[in-house]
C-alpha cells in the first residue's frame, strides 16, 4: 500500500485548505462544522484552514464544486479533490475520506 | 324590477398545458404537458428521454416564449450541445439570449464519501438560481436518479426527492423529469411515486432486426389523453409521433367522384370513377401494369389541379417519370409546377411504423388530394401482419378523415391468388381492382375487374386493357363460346364479325331489291287484269243496253197495234209486263 509514503509525506508540514458548504445556519450545517472544527484541531492542530460558504449567500458558487448536498466538505488541498457529503458526526469516516491518519 | 339570467352553464376548467411544440405530441396529450407540474419520462438507454426534455426546452423558449433551464446529471453541457446542434438546434446561442440554462450536476460515488445526516438542500439552491437567473417557466431534469448511483442513503435520498418535487410545483415551473425503466417498478428507483401528474412511457423495440420506437400516456391527472402505444421518429428534424389513431368511423364522405385518369374504367365504376376520399387498391401479379394506373390517376388528379403525393418504394422519382413518358403520361410538369411530389425510398430502410410515421408526416407536409402508395405489398412485407392490420387501419382513417383519396398498388406474387386475401387490409379497402394475366392461344393479355367497389353499382366484365403509347385503353369486349377474347383471339373475332357484318347486309339489300322487283310484277299483272275487266264489263253493258232499247221498241209497237184494234190487254201484254218486273227495268 502507498498510505504509508502518502501520509508521511502529508504529516511533514503540508498546508490543509478544506471548504465547507452549508446552506443557513440549520442544526446539520452546525453540527458539520463542530464536528470538523474538533477534528482538525485532534489530527491537523496549526495547519489547517476551514472555509465556511454558505449558499443561501452565495448560490452561484455551489456550481463551482459540484455541491449538490449540503452539509459538504471539500478537501482542496493537498490534492487530490475530495468531497465527503454529511454532518462529519462519524469520525472515523472522515478521516478515512480526508486521508488523515489519526494520531496514535 | 330588472332581471338578469345568469348563465348556468357551470364553466369547465380546463387543466393548463404547456405545449411541448414536439409534433404529435401535443395532439395525443391534448395540449401538451400539465402547466407547473412535474412530468416523468421513462425509457431504456436510448429511449431518445433527453432528446424530449431538450425539444420540450428548446420549443419552449423559441415559439412559446418560456425560458428553460436544463439540469443534465449524466452529459456535460460541451455533449449536449454538440448533440442536438446536429438537430439544428443552437444551444449556445439560446443560452446567450438567455433562454437557456445548461447546470451539469456531476454525481460519482468514487470521490464522494458520506457520513452522518445531509439533504439536498444545495441541489435546490442551485435549482433555484439557475431558474430565478433567467426567469424559467421550464426544467428538465436529466436523468435525477443518476443521484442513487452516487449516495448511499436511499432513506434521505427518497424524502429530499419528494420534497424536490413539491418545490418544483410551488415554484411553478413545468418540470420533466427522466427515469429509466425498470425491471419491476416503472421506474428502476421508483420515481413515479412521486411524480403522478403525468406520466410518459417511451419504448425502443427491435422485431427482426428493425428497431421501432413508441410513446404512451400512462397517465395523465386531470386530463383526457390518448391511451395507444404512439410509434414516434427520430430524424433529422427532432421527434414527431404518429397522433393517429383507430379510435373514429366518423370521417365524413362525399358523393363526390374523381377519375380514374382511365376513361372507360370510369365507365366501369357507373361512369364517374371512384368517389373522392375513398381508399382504392390496384392489385396484380407483377407486370400487370399497376404502376401505370397509379400513373393515370395522378396525371389526372394533377390535371385537375390537385396536390398529389407519390409515395414509391420500388422506382426512384425519375425512373418513374421515363417510365410513365413511354405510355403518354409526362408527369414532369406536374413535378415542376409543385402539383406532384414524388418520394423514394426503401422499404428495408425502416420498420413498418417509421414508414408510416414518415409517410404522414409528409402527408401533414403537404397537405396533399391524392395520395399513392406504389406499392402496399413492400411495406406489409417489413411487418407482422397484426401490425400491418394495425398501423394501416390507422394510415387510412388518418387520410379518410381529412378526405384524402388514396390509392394502393398491391404486388400478388402467385397467379392463383385472387385480390389481397392474403392480408388482413382487403377490408379496409373501398374499391378493388383486380389486374389479371390471361394466358390464352400462345398469348399473355391483360384483363381487368372491378372485384368490389363501395357503394356503387359497377361492372361485372372482365376487361381487357391494352398499355399502349397513349396510355391505358381498355379494349370493347368479345365473348365467344369459348370464353373471352383477348389479343390477336379478340382482333381475328373482330375481323369476323365485321365480315359477318358486311355479309348480312348485302344479303338484307339483295333480297330488298327482290322483293321490290317481285312488287312490280305483280303491280303490273293487276294493272293487266283490272284493264281487261274493265273492257269486258264495257261489252257487257253495252249490249243489255242495247237489248233493252229493242225490247221497248216491240212493246211500243205492240201497244201501237193494240190501241189501233181497241183490243184489252192481252196475255201477251200481261206476259211483257211480267218480264218488265223481273228485269227490273224502268218505266
Amino acid at each position: 500500500m502507498n498510505d504509508t509514503e502518502n501520509t508521511a509525506g502529508e504529516e511533514n508540514g503540508e498546508e490543509w485548505v478544506l471548504r465547507l458548504y452549508v446552506a443557513g445556519q440549520t442544526p446539520k450545517s452546525l453540527a458539520a462544522f463542530a464536528n470538523l472544527k474538533r477534528l482538525c484541531e485532534e489530527h491537523l492542530a496549526g495547519r489547517y484552514t476551514i472555509e465556511v460558504i454558505d449558499l443561501l449567500e452565495h448560490p452561484q458558487l455551489a456550481r463551482g464544486d459540484q455541491i449538490f448536498a449540503v452539509p459538504t466538505l471539500v478537501r482542496r488541498l493537498p490534492p487530490p479533490l475530495r468531497k465527503i457529503i454529511g454532518d462529519l458526526s462519524n469520525t472515523e469516516k472522515v478521516l478515512v475520506g480526508l486521508d488523515v491518519r489519526p494520531r496514535s | 324590477m330588472y332581471h338578469t339570467e345568469q348563465p348556468r352553464r357551470s364553466t369547465r376548467i380546463e387543466l393548463p398545458k404547456s405545449p411541448t411544440g414536439i409534433q404529435g405530441l401535443d395532439e395525443v396529450t391534448l395540449g401538451g404537458l400539465p402547466r407547473g407540474r412535474p412530468t416523468l419520462v421513462v425509457g431504456r438507454a436510448g429511449s431518445g428521454k433527453t432528446l424530449l426534455g431538450m425539444e420540450f426546452l428548446v420549443h419552449g423558449a423559441l415559439e412559446f416564449g418560456e425560458p428553460g433551464v436544463f439540469v443534465s446529471f449524466e452529459e456535460t453541457p460541451g455533449d449536449l450541445v454538440q448533440n442536438v446542434a446536429s438537430l439544428g438546434y443552437d444551444l449556445n446561442d439560446l443560452r446567450e439570449r438567455n433562454l437557456l440554462s445548461i447546470d451539469h450536476v456531476e454525481v460519482s460515488r468514487s470521490d464522494v464519501i458520506e457520513t452522518g445526516e445531509f439533504d439536498l438542500e444545495a441541489l435546490f439552491i442551485r435549482l433555484g438560481y439557475a431558474i430565478d437567473s433567467i426567469g424559467a417557466k421550464r426544467i428538465v431534469l436529466d436523468t435525477i436518479e443518476s443521484l442513487f448511483s452516487g449516495l448511499m442513503n436511499t432513506g434521505i435520498l427518497r424524502a429530499e426527492l419528494r420534497r424536490l418535487f413539491f418545490w418544483l410545483k410551488d415554484k411553478g415551473v413545468t418540470a420533466v423529469v427522466t427515469g429509466e425503466s425498470g425491471e419491476v417498478t416503472m421506474t428502476r428507483h421508483g420515481l413515479e411515486e412521486y411524480i403522478s401528474d403525468c406520466v410518459i412511457l417511451l419504448d425502443h423495440r427491435v422485431d427482426d432486426q428493425i428497431s421501432t420506437r413508441r410513446l404512451r400516456v400512462v397517465k395523465y391527472r386531470g386530463s383526457v389523453h390518448g391511451t395507444n402505444e404512439y410509434p414516434f421518429l427520430i430524424d433529422e428534424t427532432g421527434i414527431s409521433v404518429l397522433p393517429v389513431t383507430s379510435t373514429g368511423l366518423t370521417h365524413t364522405v362525399t358523393s363526390e367522384r374523381v377519375s380514374s385518369g382511365v376513361e372507360r374504367l370510369d365507365a366501369m365504376l357507373e361512369g364517374g370513377g371512384f368517389y373522392r376520399g375513398s381508399t382504392i387498391m390496384i392489385a396484380g401479379t407483377p407486370g400487370t401494369g399497376k404502376s401505370s394506373f397509379s400513373a393515370s390517376f395522378v396525371d389526372a388528379a394533377c390535371l385537375r389541379g390537385e396536390k398529389c403525393l407519390y409515395f414509391s418504394f420500388e422506382e426512384s422519382p425519375d425512373q418513374i417519370v421515363r417510365n410513365m413518358q413511354s405510355i403518354g403520361i409526362d408527369l414532369t410538369p406536374h413535378i415542376e409546377s409543385g402539383l406532384l411530389e414524388i418520394n423514394s425510398s426503401r422499404p428495408t430502410m425502416f420498420g413498418l411504423e417509421m414508414h408510416l410515421v414518415m409517410l404522414l408526416k409528409e402527408v401533414r407536409k403537404t397537405q396533399p388530394r391524392v395520395v399513392v402508395i406504389d406499392p402496399l405489398s413492400d411495406l406489409i412485407a417489413i411487418g407482422t401482419t397484426r401490425d400491418v392490420k394495425v398501423m394501416l387501419t390507422r394510415l387510412i382513417d388518418y387520410l379518410k378523415m381529412n378526405g384524402i383519396t388514396t390509392l394502393f398498388t398491391h404486388l400478388i406474387h402467385t397467379r392463383e391468388a385472387v385480390a389481397p386475401a392474403d392480408l388482413a387490409v382487403s377490408s379496409l379497402i373501398d374499391t378493388l381492382i383486380q389486374l389479371l394475366d390471361i394466358e390464352s392461344a400462345g398469348e399473355r393479355n391483360r384483363g381487368l375487374y372491378v372485384l368490389k367497389s363501395r357503394g356503387m353499382g359497377h361492372s361485372n366484365q372482365i376487361r381487357e386493357y391494352l398499355i399502349t403509347g397513349d396510355g391505358i385503353e381498355l379494349a370493347d369486349v368479345y365473348v365467344g363460346p369459348a370464353g373471352m377474347f383477348m389479343g390477336t383471339a379478340r382482333l381475328v373475332q373482330e375481323a369476323r364479325e365485321r365480315a359477318g357484318a358486311e355479309a348480312r347486309r348485302e344479303e338484307i339489300a339483295f333480297r330488298q331489291r327482290e322483293l321490290e322487283r317481285e312488287r312490280i310484277a305483280v303491280e303490273a299483272r293487276i294493272a293487266a287484269l283490272q284493264a281487261e275487266f274493265a273492257s269486258q264489263e264495257e261489252d257487257v253493258r253495252r249490249m243489255i243496253s242495247a237489248e233493252s232499247r229493242q225490247q221497248d221498241i216491240i212493246d211500243a209497237d205492240t201497244r201501237a197495234i193494240g190501241k189501233l184494234r181497241r183490243a184489252d190487254a192481252s196475255d201477251d201484254d200481261k206476259k211483257v209486263q211480267a218480264t218488265r218486273g223481273e228485269t227490273g227495268e224502268e218505266q
